[in-house]
């Protein structure tokens, strides 16, 4: 049955978007950290989506295939008095562009929000299906 | 010879199962509304009804009716895209979604010629 699938489907994008708010959610988190674990600054992270065969149906749902980080360096300040400063008294902090990663939110948020009103849709639909001929 | 009385029937559950089908076409579309490189699908509703009718009228009139088409399901294509964005996705979200709406509403409506249908076959049965 197909419309079953609408679940699957929509399904899929919802937790593809949950996943890039996620990201989000780290790279707004970090916007103002100077040192990742790794004594290096934060580099942005993002999603790759990717179309996903569904199984049993023609229409492709959608994964998550990867996260790559933005590799563009860091902003640099000059504050030599700060424990993160180098040799020459720069600070490099992370390379999050706050104003792209909002952007990203609302974008994965109005997403989010379609696909569950798709499901809310399909489920009506449903519904009415099964009252059909009473 | 009389059309069988459920033959109004039939052709409503085959547009309901078409509906249905272009209902999921347009889940993922938007679904895959960030996906980079996704061309935006749609259902060739028409030739499918068509095709649809034309089994069900090309056979003798004692045949019983096939399901429809070849897989019971009507042909996938491409929408051509009207802003294509710059990572190749075809998908106009605006569209997709009054596309969805419209499809939903023609599913609701399939669904109450239905209903009615029956009801106007209940009445007869029951010859009040």
């Amino acid at each position: 049955m197909s419309l079953f699938d609408v679940f699957a489907i929509s399904g899929s994008a919802v937790s593809a978007q949950s996943k890039r708010l996620n990201v989000v959610a780290s790279n707004l988190a970090n916007a103002d950290s100077v040192a990742g674990p790794d004594g290096q600054s934060y580099k942005a992270r993002q999603l790759t989506f990717q179309a996903q065969p569904m199984p049993g149906s023609t229409t492709p749902g959608v994964t998550v295939t990867g996260i790559s980080e933005n590799q563009t360096p860091g902003r640099r300040s000059h504050e030599p008095a700060h424990p993160m400063a180098d040799a020459e008294g720069y600070v490099t902090h992370s390379n999050v562009s706050v104003v792209d990663e909002m952007v990203n939110m609302i974008s994965a948020s109005r997403s989010y929000q379609n696909n569950v009103e798709v499901m809310n849709t399909a489920r009506t639909l449903l519904s009415k299906t099964l009252q059909m001929g009473q | 010879m009389t059309q069988p009385l459920t033959s109004l029937l039939d052709r409503q559950g085959r547009v309901l199962e078409l509906l249905a089908q272009r209902q999921q076409v347009l889940a993922g579309n938007i679904a895959n509304a960030d996906t980079p490189g996704y061309k935006a699908q749609d259902v060739d509703f028409a030739s499918a009804l068509k095709q649809a009718r034309a089994v069900q009228t090309a056979a003798h009139s004692a045949h019983l009716p096939l399901a429809g088409g070849a897989d019971g399901k009507a042909a996938v294509v491409f929408r051509a895209a009207e802003q294509p964005s710059i990572d190749g996705n075809t998908v106009d979200l605006d569209r997709e979604r009054a596309n969805f709406a419209d499809n939903a509403m023609r599913y609701e409506a399939t669904l109450r010629f239905i209903n009615g249908h029956v009801r106007t076959m209940l009445s007869a049965i029951t010859g009040q």
